[in-house]
């Protein structure tokens, strides 16, 4: 477990995760001022930055620290309610057509596939735009229809690894002592899929939050409910960053935002990566020990390094 | 060949799905939205107009759930997509061919130069260990992470905007060029093209460098690369051993990432208002235009399902295992 | 012997696999020595560092693995370890070449064996034509017993021992003088096995290489090799003719190799086997690494540092163990002459 913490990427994806975990919870609490309240009616050019807000205002007189601290609750919130269930789906769905396999897996199989081959933003795009006017849906609903088109890319994956799993010993022998399937399912082969199923789960929160923000931004959503992807639907409306005195403090904090909440769970994926996949890793002979014996700085291929002192004795 | 057959069927079943899908949705929301939006246009909408979308959507009508699927097949079939509401009396069907070819351009350019350089750099970042390569790796992931319009109203906000050097919108200067075959025009439309390719090219570079990267470093570890040492071939033809088995990964995932490429591309021409799908579909957004809607949806899902199709070509020629009868 | 006639000497190789306190020590002061047309076994159990060893000498050794001291030469004029790309480069193939175990992986999947076999020859040969080119490929495959037109199959088209006969032809496209065999036919099954051996050999006899032959399987060396270095732990600890190694073992590892072959005649015998298994490199016993489950084992075995490689009959043999460093009392069995051991040996082969 403390291995993990020695790799700098983890380090640094957990930090931005945590960072924004907090901005969640707390975001709308400490946010100086009401998104919707115009501080001003007579200006009607967007304020950069100043003491009384810091990150300046929107054209209407919005502070712009506010929107981004409360449309970053619906954000993450969005992407986190998208990761579970897409996660949740790609395991029952992609765990059960790897154990049972047959007509079973075929479908479901095929299902997987054509999710996939979708493209989900249009098909959204078409979703929310019917769904948007007779009923405006909250955060979480949101966040499962943005999980069916998501849980498709895990579900493979993790029929994938079942199928390998499925003819190994250790399974053999519990359906032998006649354990049930779904307990074969839960205590034998799940655990052994937690790696997977982490990296899924990052991987689908990473796809909620563009996709979320990608919809908010296309005006889909519903436009007067806050997240970081309606900030930027406004500030392209008031064509920001077509003005010859750059908004920028309008529309670089949203897009930064989510830029960083994904690059941190980018990273945590490809920390769980390189900890799985040891031969990503640097092997073992870089770093200073290497060089101070006299090793070459980049390992090549077919060329074993022989140490400095062997070199000069032989 | 049998695997191509295959693979043929497959689109054509999800084809079907999608169209099925595009059918149902609409009958099928809660508050049934299309008497809604027809509530809400029927003072400005003319009577046609209004007929029109009633036809479409099967609204007040005598014909039961299943004969309207019918002849929405057969309306498809015939080329109809519907009438434009917004753009009344614009057929969808026009309206879409007058934009795609330059969404086509775009992207296809884009998504190539995207693939070709990121395969590249991918094959050297893993060749050379330890270069100054590896530190482009976190960079590549913000913009990778980052939405596709945001990279592109950054791209306009720097290039355009702040040092002048492209135009920040439109796909050719509308109010002095005509369309035509000469150079005035097609060099003023690369000019407004470089912004949106290198926004695409940006964000969706990433993922290719990075899987690439990994699956080389994977690749390299195999007996074949390391006989191939031994043997004293010369480097270059040695990583052409290991690249050209770990570039099968790469387009057998092409399917996943054109998904994502397309709907960025969609992103970014409405940052750019650049006349390409993506931004009529932003109109339509913006105007409830239903039948424009799901006609640009059905017409991006079978263009995708056609850039798989060409994937699995590729796959099929790089793998000779694949040609195998089973 | 004539110098010139020494291909590959190396004198105290070490190689690692890491760096620093958790380096662990997989071949340790190994003396080998391979001679024109010489046929050389390298015998051991996994992980007793007998591939580490063949491939560090040709530094084709993968990370992490380092070599630490030592010296390596092939004939009297190459140092292998302080070699560069080019110079290396040239040697390979053309002087040595290598014969790995799985064909399957060693064999590029997305090309044709005509590619493969061309890519060699084009790299060392730039003056052939390409109709000389495939006229040789053809040749090569000829020779190992597969028809010339099989030149535009992909690896995953042929069986496994007509792969495994590919990479020996490949093998010996450039004509090298020595060519390393790892286990080559190990993943084969008994049939082909002999097949493709009896076809080794004879390509030996004609061609006149020398072989460095690495197997775990001791009774198939003893066929094959003319003389054979026994290792244990990344120690060398015996090295003898290969007749000499099976009717005379000095070491008590090798004693213990050859009792846990069934006899084909003769009374049938309680199988021994060696009590115990390989020590972890991580975590070696102190002195000889083979004491614990050595038979004959004393108290200097423990206590002094581990014996090297005693020179033995006038130094035509070497055995490290302190039991043949002349004050100890040699157990029967651990001195016989050849003669001794045809009657001692009953039935076995050969």
């Amino acid at each position: 477990m403390t291995r993990l913490l020695r790799s700098p990427k983890i380090v640094v994806g957990l930090c931005l995760s945590v960072v924004f975990a907090i901005v969640a919870i707390i975001g709308p609490l400490i946010a100086p001022y009401n998104p919707n309240a115009s501080a001003s009616t007579t200006i009607s050019t967007p304020q950069p930055p100043s003491a009384a807000h810091w990150l300046g205002t929107t054209q209407v007189q919005q502070d712009v620290l506010s929107q981004l601290l409360v449309g970053g609750r619906s954000t993450i919130l969005v992407s986190l309610v998208a990761g579970l269930a897409a996660t949740v789906l790609a395991v029952l769905f992609g765990v059960a057509a790897g154990y049972f396999g047959g007509l079973g897996d075929d479908l479901l199989s095929m299902l997987a596939n054509i999710f996939l081959v979708l493209p989900a933003l249009p098909l959204l795009i078409v979703i929310f735009g019917f769904l948007g006017k007779g009923a405006s849906p909250n955060d979480a609903v949101i966040g499962v229809i943005i999980a069916i088109t998501g849980w498709a890319f895990g579900a493979r994956q993790l029929r994938a690894q079942t199928l390998s799993m499925r003819n190994r010993d250790f399974v053999d022998s519990a359906r032998i002592i006649g354990e049930k399937s779904w307990r074969i399912m839960s205590f034998e082969i799940l655990p052994n899929l937690i790696p997977v199923v982490a990296t899924s789960f990052l991987f689908t929160v990473i796809y909620g939050v563009g996709t979320y923000t990608a919809l908010s931004f296309l005006g889909v959503i519903n436009t007067s409910h806050w997240s970081w992807g309606t900030m930027l639907y406004w500030a392209q409306s008031a064509q920001a960053a077509q003005q010859v005195h750059l908004e920028w403090w309008w529309f670089v904090p949203p897009g930064v935002a989510v830029g960083l909440f994904g690059t941190g769970l980018a990273l945590l994926n490809f920390g769980i990566d390189e900890f799985v996949n040891p031969r990503l890793r640097g092997a073992g002979l870089t770093g200073r020990a290497a060089r101070r014996a006299g090793l070459p700085r980049r390992p090549q291929l077919g060329l074993t390094p022989v140490l400095r002192s062997a070199r000069r004795a032989s | 060949m049998r695997m191509i057959t295959r693979r043929i069927g497959f689109y054509i079943v999800t084809a079907v799905v999608a169209i099925t899908v595009n059918f149902f949705i609409p009958r099928l929301m809660p508050g049934n939205p299309v008497l809604a939006v027809l509530g809400r246009v029927q003072a400005q909408e003319s009577k046609q107009a209004i007929a029109a979308l009633e036809v479409q959507y099967g609204v007040a009508t005598k014909t039961g759930l299943w004969g309207q699927y019918v002849q929405y097949w057969s309306r498809l079939l015939h080329g109809n997509l519907g009438t434009s509401l917004n753009f009344y009396p614009a057929s969808v069907g026009g309206l879409i061919r007058a934009a795609l070819p330059w969404t086509v351009a775009l992207v296809g350019v884009a998504t190539v130069i995207s693939f070709v350089l990121g395969t590249l750099l991918g094959v050297a970042a893993a060749w050379r260990r330890g270069s100054w390569l590896d530190g482009l790796l976190p960079s590549m992931t913000f913009f990778q992470a980052a939405p596709y319009f945001f990279v592109a109203i950054l791209a306009v906000a720097l290039f355009a905007t702040k040092l002048g050097w492209f135009p920040p919108n439109s796909g050719y200067d509308t109010t002095t060029l005509n369309p035509g075959l000469d150079w005035p025009f097609l060099s003023n439309v690369l000019d407004h093209a470089v912004l949106p390719a290198l926004t695409i090219v940006l964000a969706s570079i990433a993922g290719w460098i990075i899987g690439m990267r990994n699956m080389m470093i994977t690749t390299m570890d195999e007996d074949y690369v390391l006989l191939a040492q031994a043997k004293g071939l010369p480097a270059r033809r040695v990583v052409g051993y290991a690249a050209r088995n770990a570039l099968l990964p790469s387009v057998a995932g092409f399917s996943l990432a054109i998904g994502f490429i397309v709907s960025g591309a969609l992103l970014t021409e409405i940052v750019f208002s650049y006349p390409g799908v993506g931004y009529l579909l932003f109109t339509a957004i913006g105007s409830d235009d239903y039948p424009l809607l799901q006609g640009i949806f059905l017409i991006i899902t079978l263009a995708v399902l056609l850039a798989n199709l060409a994937a699995d070509f590729v796959y099929a020629f790089l793998d000779p295992r694949t040609r195998q009868e089973a | 012997m004539n110098s010139s006639d020494i291909l590959i000497s190396v004198r105290g190789l070490c190689v690692d696999y890491g760096l620093g306190d958790e380096a662990v020590h997989a071949v340790v002061d190994a003396d080998l020595e391979l001679r024109r047309g010489e046929t050389l076994g390298l015998a051991g159990e996994s992980g007793s560092g007998k591939s580490t060893l063949a491939y560090a000498i040709t530094r084709l050794l993968r990370p992490p693995g380092v070599i630490t001291a030592g010296s390596a030469y092939f004939g009297s004029s190459v140092n292998l370890l302080t070699a560069g790309q080019r110079e290396l480069r040239g040697l390979r193939w053309n002087e040595i070449a290598v014969v790995l175990q799985s064909s399957m992986n060693a064999l590029n999947p997305v090309l044709s064996i005509g590619t493969q076999f061309s890519d060699v020859l084009r790299a060392h040969r730039p003056d052939m034509s390409r109709a000389d080119r495939r006229a040789r490929s053809g040749q090569l495959l000829e020779m190992v017993g597969i028809p010339a037109d099989r030149l535009s199959s992909y690896p995953h088209e042929l069986s496994g021992g007509m792969r495994q006969r590919v990479m020996i032809a490949t093998a010996l496209a450039l004509d090298p003088s020595v060519v390393i065999m790892d286990e080559p036919t190990t993943a084969l099954d008994v049939v082909t096995q002999r097949e493709i051996l009896e076809e080794l050999m004879t390509l030996r006899d004609r061609l006149g290489f020398a072989v460095l032959f690495i197997s775990h399987d001791l009774s198939l060396l003893v066929e094959i090799a003319d003389s054979i270095a026994v290792m244990y732990a990344g120690r060398l600890v015996e090295r003898a003719g290969a007749s000499a190694v099976f009717r005379a073992p000095r070491h008590p590892y090798s004693l213990g190799l050859l009792s846990s072959f069934p006899a084909l005649h003769g009374p049938r015998q309680a199988m021994e086997g060696i009590p115990g298994s390989p020590p972890d490199l991580r975590d070696m016993p102190s002195g000889c690494p083979f004491h614990p489950r050595c038979g004959y084992a004393f108290d200097r075995c423990r206590s002094d540092p581990p014996p090297p490689l005693l020179e033995l009959d006038a130094g035509t043999r070497a055995a490290a163990c302190w039991l043949q460093d002349g004050r100890e009392a040699v157990p029967a069995e651990l001195a016989l002459t050849a003669v001794d051991a045809v009657s001692a040996n009953s039935g076995g082969r050969a």
